[in-house]
């Protein structure tokens, strides 16, 4: 796994290579969640990414608000529940709650 | 993100520098706070370089909501290192509680007998003279050593390098008769009072300490109280000062 801070070097040299490029930052979480304050997620124009914002049950949508980004549309906040049925499924055992904030690099 | 915060956020990472990325989400700006000072983006109230400074001490990532909207402060600290000196007993115990602790430990002994893979499962061990494995390890900020050994030979080439470093805590095990004659020598090395007022010796907070993990712990718990709060004279946790 590579650690979070690595991500950020990814992100730099993925723009000098000219790719757009975006990043997810989670920015709070309530309750059980599985990725902590400041985890990470650099996406390319591509769809190729590296990093994580949760097990994966929010990574498709992050995934299509960046797409936007870094299309042009200004940086977001993004929130994302999970009920207490649906918890269980995706891992966030005690119905967490977690906000991503999505911005590209220019 | 401005591709050019971007990269001297990653430069200022890559020198080992305390780094706070602040995001001021409902305006889409940043800034750049490193070493406590405001470096790129701005201008910001000083109450938001303040907290800033306290995020990067508590080594913690947090949502802010001020005046000017909601702001992500984003910590990028260097890893934590303790150094020890000394494969003795007491670094048995130190060296994985400080591990817990999220340190990257090194025991640093030349004398092969004491620093064994045996001895120290999973610990980075050298056995350099310790002037030269202090050198080549290059404590800075977030690196701390604690010198065990009891052994002038071993300890004080070691206390020495740390002293000329930026270590955050500096500690030496030993009585308080072995730290005055230990200060001694170093006095006549050529340290001012001042440099020597870093070395926190007897190393540990005053707690009873008896058994080697027991003096792990007050040594571990005084390393976390300078890291965290900048000072070992603290209270309680209940609030009343010990006495």
């Amino acid at each position: 796994m590579i650690e979070d801070s690595r991500l950020l070097d990814v992100a730099e040299a993925w723009r000098r290579e000219g790719r757009r490029v975006a990043i997810a930052t989670v920015v709070s979480t309530w309750g059980s969640s599985p990725r902590p304050a400041g985890s990470l997620l650099v996406v390319d124009e591509r769809g190729e990414m590296l990093g994580s914002v949760s097990g994966g049950c929010i990574e498709g949508a992050v995934i299509r608000e960046a797409m936007e980004v870094m299309r042009g549309a200004p940086p977001r906040l993004l929130e994302f529940g999970v009920s207490d049925e649906q918890a269980w499924e995706v891992g966030l055992a005690c119905g967490g709650r977690v906000q991503v904030y999505v911005e590209a690099v220019e | 993100m401005k591709l050019a915060l971007l990269e001297e956020l990653n430069r200022a990472r890559a020198g080992k520098r305390q780094v706070c990325l602040l995001r001021l989400l409902d305006q889409g700006a940043e800034a750049l706070v490193v070493e406590g000072e405001l470096r790129l983006g701005g201008p910001l109230p000083e109450e938001l370089i303040a907290a800033a400074r306290r995020a990067l001490r508590e080594d913690r990532c947090q949502l802010l909501e001020t005046s000017a909207g909601r702001i992500f402060l984003q910590v990028f600290n260097p890893p934590l290192r303790l150094v020890l000196v000394g494969a003795v007993h007491i670094a048995q115990a130190l060296a994985p509680m400080a591990a817990l602790a999220g340190y990257a430990v090194t025991v640093v002994d030349p004398r092969r007998a004491f620093a064994t893979d045996s001895r120290f499962p999973d610990i980075a061990l050298v056995s350099d003279w310790p002037d030269e494995a202090l050198e080549s390890l290059a404590p800075d900020r977030r690196t701390a050593v604690v010198t065990l050994s009891h052994d002038p030979k071993l300890d004080d080439p070691a206390l020495i390098v740390a002293l000329r470093s930026e270590a955050f805590y500096i500690a030496a095990l030993g009585s308080r008769r072995t730290h005055a004659k230990r200060l001694e020598r170093l006095r006549e090395a050529g340290f001012t009072e001042a440099e020597l007022a870093r070395i926190h010796g007897p190393a540990g907070l005053d707690i009873g300490a008896v058994s080697p993990a027991e003096i792990a712990i007050s040594v571990l718990a005084q390393m976390t109280a300078v890291l965290r709060r900048g000072t070992a004279r603290i209270p309680s946790v209940g609030g009343e000062q010990a006495s």
